[in-house]
């Protein structure tokens, strides 16, 4: 068996799920400053049993990367060094912020609200940014930190549309309805987003350029633009039925699709290289040892973290309270 | 590179310190939390539902400390220490992993359950999501103990293509230090926990003396600190002679022995002086060293003159184990007194619930001089006889490096001084509302 790909798919579900799971609590950190105190605590109740598992999705893709492709670890986090220190110390201002202002009133419940948003904008922006310099290889120069800071503003687009999809799933009434409009605005954003990584990507990547336009290979990739595009289409459809009765978790659905859909279309670019046109899974991969050593670890516990995961979930189903701790 | 080196190092030493509090506390509150949960359970009295809750916050809390600034850990391995997992990775990138696969996804998921979930799941599912999360974070000590002490004694891998790989992967978690350092390190939570547990609760009680709930946690840490301090003295005795077995150059920094020689003096109190290679001021105990490490006042103890150039800085580690050492022998007063206080459901007076408020975070100062013990007693290892510190290190900028730290050092001092600030709230919130001296289920509600 070939343990290398089986980690870069292993790898590729953890970042996926990440991106999917902190992606909607990262999003509705960003929604706080548009919602009012009372709307601000059902919106914290709606991620509080999930976030603190959610990010441990980022220590499990950073630790397959670590263990499995220790080559491309030590890559990839020197050439990303700053923006790694800023998502982590947005990640950790967040963090706590979301246990503190929970305890805290006044202008202290301010401050907590406030370093809550700017530590989820923070991280969410940076995670963007290296999604960016990780895309173009590193590459230095004007145009290419131009793009990065693109896909960073993009990816906070991305986690806002999950975020106010979330909500839609996990509250009703008014702030249902603001939710909608959120949706909407971040679907828009996200829209954008896409479609400049796909016309930058090839532009800033050979490979990736290779791989797009090889016919006729090329006709059955544009399957996942046009499913996007599709999915796009129906999550703006499912938002605006929510209030006259129609699936309350279509929209999220919809936004999960999309994020799909695009990280597939990454891969693909991708494939097989962990960094881009200099290091490819084979040769990234670790000691066969250590790869033996952690799948049989992975196939083992794997599925029980999948039972809890969908166990936790199901136990907080339905929507959200205003109070966390009842 | 000397600069980026200590740069370096500097931040991962401060972001170590910083990470390890948290666990240390929450390892053995989770097991608490049990304890008072089922105490809950068996007697449906009100002032144990208080309590569970009042703790489940603070080990919230904690936990959200933990987990960031443990992200922040994982990512430092890559981000500063690349030349450590290309020559050790096969062996520390799976213990990592699997602590990730066993510990933290059991132990977050269930923290969800136990915090949001009471009234949401039947009492013995809730009890349950309780036990997962102490077991959870009991075994991600396990994990990351069986590496630490491996850095320390490495046994069970073997050299291929310029690399360490495991042999044999029971040896490298089962190496010689491991069972002392868990045990040393799991005992050292328990007392860093029951401390904060009494501390906390003196606290309250110094607002509102009557509070049920209060003095039954009171009591609950004091007696697990009474309990478990004998303990850890004798386990830190054997860890220690274990040490003298496969890291002597470590004793002979912490005890400050310069020079090979017979009947090495115990130095109660010195100044060591690098440069002379020398102690000043030094107050000693003739055979002292000899007869605590061989157990023979006329045994021979290697110096650091034996491992020259290669031993740990003097000052450091003597200074450190002397503070390790001096903190576990008050707490050990402390907790024996108090438990004695506390007998037949007494509160204790003023002076002794400020004694015991002071004593609430000494676990975390015993903690913290313990690990520069030994881990600075490695050094110039990071994997001992196998990695240099100064080869495992990056090559990121000094100035890269200058602006993390100085990020990681005001987020650190932001959170901790928050941590604290909402920590000593919590256990003093509602304690004046406080009615009478039976808990009511009124008194319960009102204190949240």
């Amino acid at each position: 068996m070939d343990l290398a790909f089986v980690f870069m798919v292993l790898m590729g579900i953890s970042v996926l799920a990440y991106v999917l799971l902190d992606g909607f609590d990262l999003g509705v950190g960003m929604l706080m400053p548009a919602a009012t105190d009372d709307e601000q605590s059902f919106m914290v109740s709606s991620i509080g049993p999930f976030w603190d598992a959610n990010e441990t999705w980022l220590v499990l893709g950073i630790g397959i990367l670590l263990s499995a492709f220790p080559l491309a670890h030590g890559i990839v986090l020197s050439a990303l060094y700053l923006p790694v220190v800023a998502m982590l110390i947005g990640l950790m201002f967040r963090g706590v912020a979301f246990e503190l202002r929970i305890k805290a009133h006044g202008w202290h419940r301010e401050l907590w609200n406030w370093l809550f948003w700017a530590g989820s904008f923070l991280a969410s922006f940076a995670q963007g940014l290296m999604l960016g310099r990780y895309l173009t290889g590193f590459g230095d120069g004007f145009g290419y930190w131009l793009f990065a800071v693109l896909v960073g503003a993009s990816l906070c687009g991305g986690y806002v549309l999950l975020g106010a999809t979330w909500l839609i799933l996990k509250t009703e009434g008014d702030l249902q309805r603001k939710a909608e409009a959120w949706a909407r605005w971040g679907l828009l954003w996200v829209a954008l987003g896409v479609a400049l990584v796909s016309l930058a990507t090839p532009l800033v990547s050979e490979t990736v350029r290779d791989k797009w336009f090889d016919f006729p290979r090329t006709l059955g990739l544009m399957l996942l633009p046009a499913a996007t595009f599709a999915a796009g289409l129906w999550l703006w459809r499912a938002t605006g039925r929510v209030r006259s009765g129609g699936g309350d978790w279509q929209p999220f659905a919809g936004a999960v699709a999309i994020f799909t859909l695009s990280f597939i279309g990454l891969a693909y670019s991708i494939y097989p290289y962990v960094v881009i046109d200099r290091l490819t899974i084979w040769e990234a991969a670790a000691h066969p040892s250590a790869l033996k050593a952690l799948f049989i670890g992975a196939a083992i516990v794997g599925p029980f973290i999948a039972a809890y995961t969908v166990l936790s979930y199901r136990i907080f189903r339905g929507k959200a309270t205003a109070k966390l701790y009842d | 590179m000397e600069e980026a080196l200590f740069l370096a190092r500097v931040q991962f030493g401060l972001n170590i310190a910083f990470h390890i509090l948290f666990p240390t506390l929450t390892i053995a509150l989770g097991w608490f939390l049990l304890a008072f949960r089922i105490a809950y359970h068996r007697t449906r009295d009100p002032a144990w539902l208080a309590t569970y809750r009042l703790w489940v916050k603070v080990f919230a809390l904690s936990f959200a400390m933990g987990i960031v600034s443990g992200v922040v850990m994982s990512f430092q391995f890559g981000t500063n220490w690349p030349g450590f997992m290309n020559s050790v990775g096969a062996i520390a990138g799976p213990l990592l992993a699997y602590e990730v696969l066993t510990a933290f996804f059991l132990e977050a998921t269930f923290l969800g359950v136990m915090l949001f979930g009471m009234n949401r799941v039947p009492d013995w599912l809730h009890i349950t999501a309780t036990a997962l999360v102490a077991t959870g974070t009991t075994v991600s000590a396990f994990w990351i103990l069986a590496l630490n002490s491996w850095m320390h004694t490495p046994t069970g891998h073997v050299l291929e293509a310029g690399q360490w790989i495991a042999g044999s992967w029971w040896d490298v978690i089962f190496n010689p230090s491991f069972p002392y350092r868990l045990t040393h390190m799991l005992i050292a939570s328990g007392l860093t926990a029951s401390f904060v547990v009494a501390g906390l609760s003196a606290w309250r009680l110094l607002r509102a003396r009557t509070d049920n709930g209060a003095r039954q946690t009171l009591r609950a840490g004091l007696v697990a600190a009474a309990g478990l301090i004998p303990v850890q003295i004798l386990v830190g005795d054997l860890h220690g002679l274990n040490t003298l077995e496969h890291q002597p150059a470590k004793i002979a920094a912490m005890e400050a022995i310069w020079h090979t020689e017979r009947g090495a003096p115990l130095v109660l109190f010195a100044i060591p002086n690098e440069k002379l290679r020398r102690n000043d001021y030094s107050i000693e105990l003739a055979y002292g060293a000899s007869f605590i490490l061989k157990h023979d006042p006329r045994a021979e103890l290697k110096g650091l003159d034996a491992f020259a150039p290669d031993h740990p800085p003097v000052a450091p580690v003597f200074f450190a184990f002397r503070i390790m050492v001096g903190v576990g022998v008050l707490m050990l007063v402390v907790s024996w007194v108090g438990t004695w206080a506390t007998r037949k459901r007494k509160v204790p007076p003023r002076w002794m619930l400020w004694v015991l408020a002071a004593f609430t975070f000494s676990g975390w100062v015993a903690t913290l001089a313990g690990w520069i013990v030994t881990e600075v007693g490695r050094q110039p290892w990071v994997v001992q006889g196998l990695l240099r510190t100064s080869q495992a290190v990056g090559d990121v900028s000094p100035a890269a490096l200058g602006a993390s730290l100085t990020g990681y050092i005001l987020t650190y001092i932001a959170l901790f001084l928050a941590y604290m600030v909402v920590l000593t709230h919590l256990a003093g919130k509602g304690a004046d509302k406080q009615p009478g001296a039976e808990s009511t289920l009124a008194a319960a509600k009102a204190a949240y």
